[in-house]
Order: C-alpha cells, then structure tokens, then sequence
C-alpha cells in the first residue's frame, strides 16, 4: 500500500499465478494461458519458411549467383554473406527476423548453416520467439565471365592500334613509361608491339575507352572506332561485338624541323616557315628559332593542316662551335629559357666552311661546344613548301637544335648508368618477316632515348625512374673533377624499388622530389 | 464431476445454458444432443427448461438467476417470460428488469448468498437484485474488467476468475464473496471463464476444448469431487434425525 506522484492512493498488484492449461505447471498468466514449451509444441512458427536451400557459387572469382544474372562478391562467414543468405530466403516477411548468426561448417563441406531467430505473433496476442536453423548447399558454377576466360584466356572484346607513322621510336618509348607511370595499361590482356606502333587488347570496351582517353590527355592523337559483330542472341537480341580504335599519333615529334604552310603560318601569326619542335604533350610547341616566338597547337587544330615534318631528329648533323656571340635578346618560352645570338660555326665533316647563324640557343653554347643541328643548305627535303622559300633564298643555312655531349659521354663509356627504367610486357610481332623490329636497331634508338631523358629533366617529369642498384657513386665523382661532366639524373628525383623480401619491406619507395 | 460438451460445435457452453441449484435453462438448438447431456446429468433432480430469451439463444448470457429467483432483461417478450413461470418451480421469482444494461448475465455473478455486480448498474436494479435473488450485492471489478458475469464463475462452495486477477484483488474477492477463488482458464486457455463454462454446487459442465489439467482444478475449487445430489440430501437427513431424537 504505497502512495504514488500524484497523491492518490494505489493497491501494490502483484501478479499472481496460474496454471497452464495444458501442462499444469504453474507460472505468470500470459495472453495464451499456456506455458512457453507448451505454447511452442502446439504452434511452430517456423512452419512454411524455408529450411534448406541451394546456392551457386563461382570458385574463380569467388562471387555467389544471385538470379538470374547478378553475381554477388562475398567472403566466407562475411556481413555480405549473411545478407544475400538471407534476401535468398522466401516467405521471410511474414515473420519478423530478430537475429541472424553463421553456425560453423568445414570450409570443403560445401554447407553454410544459419540460426534464424524469429519472432511471430500467435493466439490472441501472444507474441512467440523461435531459432531453427537453415542449411544452404553450396554447388560450384562457373560465372560467365570466368567460364569465357577459361574457354580462351585470349579473348579481348575492345583493343586499341596505336601507330605513329614516323620511322622511329621515340614516342613509344617515352610513352611506355608515361603508362607504366599512371598504370593505364593495367587492365589490358595483351600488349604487342607491331611495326610503327603497339596494339593493346582489353575484355572490356570500358576499359579500352578510358585507355584512349588517358592517351588524348598525353599525345595529340586521332582516332576512330569501329565495330564488329561476333555473336548475334536472336531470342533476347543481344548483339557481341568487338571493338576497336585505330589511334593515330601526330608524326611531329620533338627536335623536327618544320616548314609550316603559309595557311598555317599566317594563322599562328605570320610564325616563320621554319619552326622547331620543341615539346610534344597533348598540344604540340612550335618554335621559331629566329624570333623566339612560340605556337602551340592541339590535336585537333594540327590534324585541320596535317603537315609534315621537313626534317627529323636522323638527319641531325654535328657543328664545331667556334664563337659565341654575346645574345642580342633573351626570352623564355614555356618554362625554357633561349637566348638568341649569332654563332660562328662549322660541319664537323667539313670544317674548312664557316657559317654565321642565328640560333635560339645562345644560353648554353659556348666557344669549343658542339651541337646538333640540321644542315638545311645542304639537305635534300622532299618538301614543296621549303623547295619555294629556297628558290626566294630567305632559308638559314643551319639550323642548330641542342648541344652534344658526346665528348662527355666518352668518359663515362662502359659504366652503368646511375638510374633504370622498367619496361611494358610487351610481345614482340614475330610474324611479319622484312617488316619486323630490328633489335640492334631497337638497342640504339632506347639509348638515344636514355640519353635525352638525362639531357631534358622537362621529359623526366612525368616518369618513374628507379635506382640502379648496380651503380657506384664513387666513379661519377673523381671523372667529376674534369670540368663539366655530362647531365645526369640527380638522385633525388630516382625511386628506389619496393623489394619484398622475406623478412618483410626492403626499401621503400622514396619519392621526395616530385 | 464435471462434464465436457459443446453446442452445435461451439466450446462456449456457459453462453447457450444458465445451471443454479434449482433449476437448469438451455437453449433451443438444432439437435437434442446439448439438452440430452445435461438430462442425463440432472434429470430427476431438477428441472431442465429450453428456452429462448428475447428470441436469442445467448440465454445464458443474458439472464441472472440463483435457488432463489431469475431475473431476465427487457427484451424478454411476455410469452416466454410466461413460460418460464410455468416451467420453473413456485419458490423461484422471475422478474423482467428495466435496465439499459440488458446482458445481465455478463454483469451479474451470483450464487445464493452473495452477488457480484457490474459498477454503472442502476440504483434500482441493484435493489431488485437484492430482493428477488435474496442476496447481498456488490459492485466490483475483476483484473479490470467491469463485466464480472462474463470473467467470473460462482458457484456457493468456490469460484473461478480471469487469470489475469492479482493476488491483492483475488483476496479481496473472496473476502466479499466468502468463498475460496482461483484465477484459472477454461476452454484451452480462454479467459472468459463464465462463457466457457456452467456450474452450481454439485456438477459443472465445460467446453470439450478445456484440457485435463482445466478440468482439475475446476473439480478441486468447486469441490465436484465429492458431491453428489444424493450427499447433500443425507447430510440434511442426518441433521433431521438428529433433531428428532
């Protein structure tokens, strides 16, 4: 007999006890009158829902078919698990789930088991909680698109021909390490190399599409797409196809030397016929060597003129500097800087005939340097446009493009290079007989390409270069004492290679320039 | 000793007949085999009536009656109210009640002492309880629930109530009502006792739903166990002859 807040007077009503009407067992009244094992041998719950049921599995990928096409990547005993167990359950809704565990089973029994724990409501309001278990057989079915890999592991549904129609290279090389870089090619199934290009192979055309627009960002391409039809499902009418682009890089590479069209020139701003190519990214940097004014030109705005170029970095020919003239302007152009002088030169085969030129070069040629550069008098361009600007005698005699290290380079003749590069797993194309790629000639070009990476850290920029873990230091630093010595990589901007050993990490990657 | 039967295939035995000690009302059903159970049980002792009340055959919910008197509600028309006068013996008053309430065996539970009534029962009613069942009335509430006919079963030597009764309250009922009280079910667990069930002071019937264990303790707190008609009769007889020597 207690008072409550309120003040009014309330009777302590203490629950009495009855019997089940079943068992006679005493206990607390309920809804039922029954007892709980009474209540629960009379009325099952669980009757209806299901007790077992089967599963598919792909053991390739480790994905569960959820009908009819989904497949479903989930762990063993995972959270994934246990829900699409039991969305895969009927008749589920009409009693509510409390609880939901994994029972555990041998991983090679083929058997998942749940206990189900479900509250449902029965005879006038009694509300009655029930477990029982669920067995799920688990039946090993190929997904389909692991069943068509095993069928041919080759087979790709959208490639990428990627040609550059010029007679080296180069942009090959350097864009095998831009992909290796930004691991675009990470998806591809198979990577071949061809006569003037790479051809790569993808399964899926998403990833060949990504693939080409990763190149657009890169080099000035072209491209088109085309298809073909393989299978045709009439029922469904679901059409397979392959696809493929044919991408085309722009055949102005950097160091070319360039005759521009009057349309074009005039359009870039009267920019002199002869300009020099000094950096190809997505837009192409044109230089005129006597001004030092600079055009760029995108994929689109070059393939409206398509030009050529007059003359590549092959016909490159060695002059002896003799003097340097103090410049007479000095600007700086996309980063670079050029100082425009007047240098006295001389063909290295032929030193007897001195040339005065104007070169863009001014800022790092210096009496006794030798450099590179075309020999326009003496060319024999197939060019119409330059054929005419000769016949008016309003051409330069030489064109000097960079300086030559090669003396430089004879000290260090032999010894390893302080960096390495990684490679593409490229096939190489066997088939084609006389036009195949040459190996010794493939050995000189990658040089050459080495070589200009040391010589320009602007084309360093977007590459990964490793240690090499052969290199010495102590033998670049006495041949260092002579004066300048040829560029090298700095060591800064070199990754050292993640080595996992046994043990645990080797070195680590450290990147602390970029 | 109670007995299990049903009416046309309904457990709700105590909604279709009214028991008292002196007499017995069943409805009017399809067949004879309702009426025939309880002949068989009380035939010579006392009299069994079929009749409807108001045209129904709830009568057992809708009327109220003891050794003493029966009162039936309103909507009892004159020619069965005439014939339960002829039927039933002369000692029994049957009176019709005026009252909004016209269910009065849902708001009525009585045996021949005591009553227990509905609480919103008129003033007058109550009076007319008192004096034609001859029996002291009070208003009460059982687990709640304001219909004490339906949730409770009375008879003058024990009493079943809602299971959901708690123990203060079914001590405070059977203080009033001076009878042992039990908070139990019938009919498999049914909570309303006095539609599952009939009884007076020496036989109870049930519906065939109630199971084994209902049937005892409904034998033990009404002590059916024992009694029989002919015991009652010697235990006056022996009081008699006492008296004489």
């Amino acid at each position: 007999m207690d008072q409550d807040s309120s003040g009014m007077f309330k009777v302590q009503q203490t629950i009495g006890s009855v019997v089940c009407c079943k068992c006679g067992v005493p206990m607390p009244p309920n809804a039922a009158n029954m007892c709980v094992n009474c209540l629960r041998s009379e009325v099952d719950i669980t009757e209806g829902l299901q007790k077992s049921i089967q599963i598919f599995y792909c053991p390739e990928c480790g994905c569960y078919l959820q009908p009819p096409k989904t497949w479903i990547k989930a762990q063993w005993e995972s959270r994934d698990l246990l829900s699409f167990c039991i969305k895969r359950l009927k008749n589920l809704n009409k009693v509510r789930l409390k609880n939901a565990e994994f029972v555990w089973t041998e991983p090679h029994s083929k058997r998942i088991k749940l206990k189900l724990t479900v509250q449902a409501e029965v005879l006038n309001g009694a509300v009655l909680e029930q477990s029982y278990p669920v067995e799920y057989t688990v039946r090993d079915n190929l997904c389909e698109s692991c069943s068509r890999f095993q069928a041919n592991p080759d087979q790709w549904v959208a490639s990428v021909q990627l040609r550059q129609h010029v007679s080296h290279r180069r942009s090959f090389f350097y864009l095998e390490q831009l992909i290796l870089r930004h691991d675009a090619a990470s998806r591809a199934v198979r990577i071949k190399q061809v006569h003037q290009g790479i051809d790569f192979f993808f399964g899926n055309k998403s990833h060949a599409d990504s693939f080409v627009d990763f190149l657009s960002k890169v080099v000035p391409i072209e491209y088109r797409q085309d298809k073909q039809l393989v299978s045709h499902d009439v029922k469904s009418s679901l059409y397979n196809y392959k696809y493929t682009y044919s991408v085309k890089i722009c055949p102005i590479c950097r160091e070319d030397l360039i005759c521009l069209p009057s349309k074009v020139s005039s359009s870039l701003g009267n920019l002199g016929p002869l300009v020099v190519c000094t950096k190809v990214s997505d837009r192409i940097t044109l230089l005129d060597p006597r001004t030092l004014r600079c055009a760029f030109l995108d994929a689109r705005q070059y393939w409206r003129s398509g030009f050529q170029s007059a003359l590549t970095s092959r016909q490159l020919v060695k002059y002896s500097v003799f003097y340097v003239e103090p410049p007479v302007g000095e600007a700086t152009v996309g980063g670079q800087k050029y100082a425009l002088s007047y240098v006295l030169i001389a063909r290295e085969s032929d030193i007897g005939k001195m040339l005065t030129v104007q070169t863009h070069l001014g800022h790092i040629l210096k009496t006794g340097d030798q450099a590179l550069g075309y020999d326009i008098y003496g060319a024999n361009v197939n060019d119409d446009e330059m054929a005419e600007y000769r016949l008016h005698g309003r051409l330069p005699e030489a064109i000097l493009i960079k300086k030559c290290y090669d003396k430089e380079r004879e000290r260090k003749k032999g010894k390893p290079r302080a960096f390495t590069t990684k490679k593409l797993p490229m096939e190489m194309d066997e088939s084609r007989g006389g036009r195949g790629v040459d190996p010794g000639k493939m050995e000189n070009e990658y040089e050459e390409f080495l070589r200009d990476l040391e010589e320009n850290p602007e084309l360093r920029f977007n590459i990964s270069l490793y240690k090499n873990k052969d290199y010495q230091e102590s033998d670049e630093t006495a041949s260092m004492t002579d004066g300048e010595g040829a560029p090298t990589v700095p060591i800064e901007e070199l990754l050292a290679e993640l080595e996992l050993s046994e043990e645990g990490e080797g070195d680590g990657e450290d990147d602390m320039d970029e | 000793m109670a007995t299990r039967l049903q009416f046309e295939n309904n457990c709700e035995v105590g909604v279709f007949s009214k028991l008292t000690n002196a007499y017995c009302l069943v409805a009017i059903g399809g067949s004879e085999n309702f009426y025939s159970a309880f002949e068989s049980e009380l035939a010579d002792v006392i009299p069994i009536v079929k009749t409807s009340i108001g045209g129904t055959r709830i009568i057992g919910r809708l009327c109220a009656g003891n050794k003493n008197g029966l009162l039936v509600p309103h909507t009892t028309t004159d020619q069965e109210l005439q014939h339960l006068r002829n039927s039933l013996p002369d000692q029994v008053v049957v009176q019709r009640i005026e009252e909004r309430l016209s269910a009065l065996g849902n708001c009525i539970a009585c045996n021949d002492h005591v009553a227990l009534a509905h609480t919103d029962l008129d003033k007058e009613t109550e009076e007319i309880i008192a004096d034609v069942l001859g029996v002291e009335v009070f208003r009460q509430t059982i687990a709640g629930n304001i219909l004490v006919g339906s949730y409770c079963a009375l008879s003058n030597r024990g009493g079943i109530v809602h299971p959901h009764t708690s123990v203060e309250d079914l001590d405070e009922l059977s203080t009033l009502l001076q009878v042992p009280l039990v908070a139990g079910t019938v009919n498999r667990g049914s909570e309303v006792i006095a539609a599952g069930m009939t009884v007076n002071d020496w036989t109870a019937f049930c519906g065939s739903d109630t199971t084994a264990t209902e049937l005892s303790v409904i034998d033990s707190i009404f002590k059916l166990r024992e009694a029989q008609p002919s015991s009652i009769v010697d235990e006056m007889r022996k009081s008699l002859i006492d008296t004489y020597v």
